[in-house]
């Protein structure tokens, strides 16, 4: 390594572990949005996730990959039990519903004993490698390439365009909202495992109301008509306060006025396929 | 002791019921959940606080103004960030989206412009009087407070129940393509609702502003997912709901102090609230009608 | 082969339908007709299993469909086809076909995550079937376009393809020749009239007097939720009830 690329990973190495970990969350929000579920748990799944795996790295003295499959399992557990009933509302009382939980769960770190109440779960190790983030990402985006082409992906796709419908194919649409709504838990879970392990502590104040809509925000942003635009819209939203960094107090105004225009000007997200593909035809004409 | 609670329950509650009205009004008009509406309720505000420390009047003439310039922002809300979208065929998320990124706007301007410090009114400003009635003390302040916010919202029901355009707004709350047919001004009641909400908003923020003496920034925030649990508890788009979920959740926060512990405050609001949306889901008041939304 | 017995659906105070009893034979084309409100596609949704009946019950053979969720009667046999045209819009053909199949193709989670020759087998023999299936109504060409994009009759042939691919042993369609011109609908009774010839037994909802007399080899009569009539097209057409409340007008 260079002089130049050992400075940047120094200053920069907790960004690019928060846009790895963005990414995640992305893919499992787009994953309940994929098969037309607005679900906003996922910042509590990913609380659930960072105290479970802190914790047993903490007091049970766990290897680290066991801590996160924890991490994964537990969140997990909870949407299936909490699924079940949930998943029968649809649109907008769905995602009242999810954040109701989500302020539940965030109410209960705050005033649990073993979680540290307001002050959180401090001296966590750092264990969280760039490796392990890729690795994980890498494995979760071939999931998703597969899961595209089988008949689970198509079963997601039918129940968002039309459930009536979906269920007069033959699909039992409630296992696989139920299915959805857990690996995306699943998914929130490891990611707030990783994100434990490399910024040293966990905090109910990082999975409320405000973490889950940003969530929700990065995914609509990048666009939700494949995988790929949810992990590029939070990515962007991630670096781009750093880029704006010159604007000092301003900067996360600019943020969300970025926001706006690109609802207006891009209403299916920045990364839109079809859009691409009017350009190239543009473009080659 | 309870009865004084009881007191407290009902000055906040009518805040919440307030801040939750404008919330639920675009809701039912516009069908858009406007997570802006915590920032309105900041701006309100500061609003009222320039107008008492740079224009030195009167707190209750500056109440007025502030409403007045909260309602223009939300107005401008709408025209700018929202008015583009409507008719669209995009993400039916996506004005909610443009709304969050009003809210970031405003509230780090806010930030940029008067600091993350918290901001107090100057002394003298807020009445300090207060009654002693047995053992029961009720501030001069609780009671502008109640008498105003159930003022506002009596005045709001009385509208859209008796006037011609009550009617209209119901009417496109109702279904914005017949009402167009029918010859309503569809974008007017657009432009009507979101100012009214926004000024309704701007009111409980200064209210709020007024019992806590403490304005700042981000003080929108904590009130967004409340007025979502108002909303739920009351019936998405229902006035009437919105009111008795405001009341509501105030006693249920009082009382959860008073009783339980600070800390499960809000455990208490959010898990009636995940309670009833599992039983019924239309909420209290809300149709049993099932919003593609 | 399809049973309805004693059937009753209402809603609020209103009766859509009373005690509906008749029955399908196996391998022909059974109409329903009746005027607007007649209760005919609420009978399809009682059967389907998206609505609940008051009383009464549907057998498919010696199975009780009534009271199973519509996933499990779309599994025990029967396909349907909606009124108000209801493909996913934003896949392509080839796909609303292979949604249909659902059940019928053979594998797991596991199999798709990790690549086992099962998922391959399986969406192999899926993708042929379902351009057999396309080829039935001559939508083939089309097979890798976006369902959005297809002409109204297209998409009304489309769902009926999609119907197919559950492999049921009765067939529901529901007013397929709606918004079709003469031409498409001579097309399509060659096509439904083909479809039977394959072994499927059929009951269809229509307003095109010309298709149902062409095709049904029995025809069924609803008026106000009531079953007026019943029999050969022959008997129907000179039924005074039958003529009084719907074909007086049309014939």
């Amino acid at each position: 390594m260079t002089d130049d690329l050992q400075v940047f990973w120094a200053t920069y190495n907790t960004l690019v572990y928060t846009v790895g970990v963005h990414a995640m969350l992305a893919l499992s929000i787009y994953l309940t949005l994929s098969c037309g579920l607005l679900s906003l748990g996922n910042a509590a799944f990913m609380g659930i996730g960072a105290y479970t795996a802190a914790l047993a790295t903490l007091r049970l003295g766990l290897p680290f990959g066991e801590a996160l499959a924890l991490g994964g399992l537990l969140p997990g557990l909870v949407a299936l039990v909490i699924g079940i009933p949930t998943l029968r509302l649809s649109g907008v009382y769905l995602a009242m519903a999810t954040l109701g939980f989500g302020e539940v769960v965030r109410v209960v770190f705050l005033n649990l004993e073993i979680t540290g109440g307001s002050m959180g779960l401090n001296g966590i190790p750092m264990k969280t490698q760039l490796w392990h983030i890729v690795a994980i990402l890498v494995v979760l985006v071939y999931g998703f390439v597969r899961l595209r082409r089988s008949k689970i992906g198509r079963a997601f796709e039918a129940i968002k365009e039309d459930e009536t419908a979906a269920k007069a194919m033959g699909i039992n649409t409630t296992s696989y909202k139920l299915l959805a709504f857990v690996l995306g838990a699943i998914i929130a879970g490891v990611a707030g495992g990783l994100n434990a392990h490399f910024t040293f502590f966990v905090s109910p104040r990082e999975y409320g109301f405000d973490p889950a809509v940003d969530i929700l925000t990065g995914a609509i942003f990048g666009g939700t008509g494949s995988f790929v635009g949810p992990m590029v819209g939070s990515a962007i939203l991630a670096i781009l306060p750093e880029l704006l960094r010159f604007l000092k107090a301003f900067r996360l105004a600019v943020n969300g006025l970025i926001l706006i225009l690109v609802v207006i000007y891009l209403p299916n997200g920045i990364w839109d396929r079809k859009l691409f593909a009017r350009l190239r035809r543009k473009g080659s004409a | 002791m309870i009865a004084q609670q009881l007191i407290n329950a009902l000055t906040l509650g009518s805040v919440y019921a307030l801040f939750a009205l404008g919330f639920t009004l675009v809701f039912g008009v516009l069908e858009v959940i406007n997570l802006a509406h915590g920032a309105v309720f900041m701006a309100g505000a500061y609003a009222a606080l320039l107008l008492v420390t740079k224009a030195n009047l009167n707190i209750w003439v500056a109440l007025p103004l502030a409403m007045l310039a909260s309602g223009a922002l939300g107005l401008l809300i709408d025209q700018i960030v929202l008015k583009p979208l409507r008719g669209r065929r995009a993400h039916h998320l996506m004005p909610m989206i443009a709304t969050i990124g009003a809210a970031t706007l405003i509230t780090n301007a806010a930030q940029g412009i008067f600091g993350a410090e918290t901001s107090r009114f100057p002394l003298g400003t807020i009445p300090e009087e207060s009654f002693q009635i047995g053992t029961i003390r009720i501030t001069e302040l609780q009671i502008a407070i109640v008498i105003i916010s159930f003022l506002l919202m009596l005045l709001l029901m009385v509208i859209l129940k008796k006037t011609r355009l009550g009617k209209a707004v119901r009417a496109v709350a109702e279904n914005p393509q017949t009402s167009y047919l029918l010859g309503i001004n569809v974008e007017g009641v657009f432009r009507l609702v979101s100012f009214t909400a926004a000024a309704l908003g701007g009111g409980a923020g200064v209210l709020i502003g007024l019992s806590f003496n403490a304005i700042f920034p981000f003080m929108g925030q904590p009130l967004m997912p409340k007025g979502i649990a108002v909303i739920i508890l009351g019936g998405m788009g229902d006035v009437r709901g919105a009111m008795v979920g405001g009341l509501f959740l105030g006693v249920a926060e009082v009382m959860s102090v008073a009783y339980l512990s600070s800390d499960y405050r809000d455990a208490v609001a959010f898990g009636l609230l995940f309670l009833i949306l599992l039983v019924r889901p239309s909420g209290l008041f809300g149709r049993v009608l099932e919003r593609k939304a | 082969m399809l049973r309805i017995n004693g059937l009753t659906k209402q809603f609020g105070g209103l009766r859509v339908l009373d005690e509906v009893s008749f029955q399908v034979p196996e391998g022909i084309i059974y109409g329903l007709i009746g005027p607007n409100g007649a209760g005919k596609t609420t009978l399809f949704n009682l059967i389907t299993g998206i609505l609940k009946s008051n009383t009464g019950t549907v057998h498919l053979g010696d199975e009780l469909l009534t009271g199973l969720p519509p996933h499990r009667v779309t599994q025990a046999g029967i396909g349907r086809t909606f009124q108000n045209i209801r493909i996913f819009r934003e896949m392509t053909l080839l796909e609303n076909v292979m949604v249909g199949m659902h059940d019928h193709l053979r594998y797991g989670l596991a199999g798709t995550l990790l690549a086992l020759p099962s998922h391959r087998r399986e969406e192999k023999r899926g993708r042929e079937r379902a351009r057999e299936l396309l080829s039935w109504l001559s939508l083939d060409t089309k097979a890798t376009i976006e369902a959005g994009s297809l002409s109204y009759g297209e998409q009304r042939k489309l769902e009926l393809a999609r119907a197919l691919a559950t492999e049921p042993k009765v067939l529901l369609i529901d007013e397929p020749a709606a918004g079709m011109n003469p031409a498409e609908t001579e097309e399509l009774m060659g096509e439904i009239t083909c479809i039977s010839r394959r072994g499927y037994t059929i009951l269809l909802i229509e307003h095109d007097m010309r298709l149902v007399m062409g095709l049904c080899q029995r025809i069924a009569v609803l008026n106000f939720g009531v079953l007026i009539a019943e029999g050969a097209p022959a008997e129907i057409r000179c039924n005074p009830e039958v003529v009084e409340a719907y074909l007086g007008k049309d014939v």
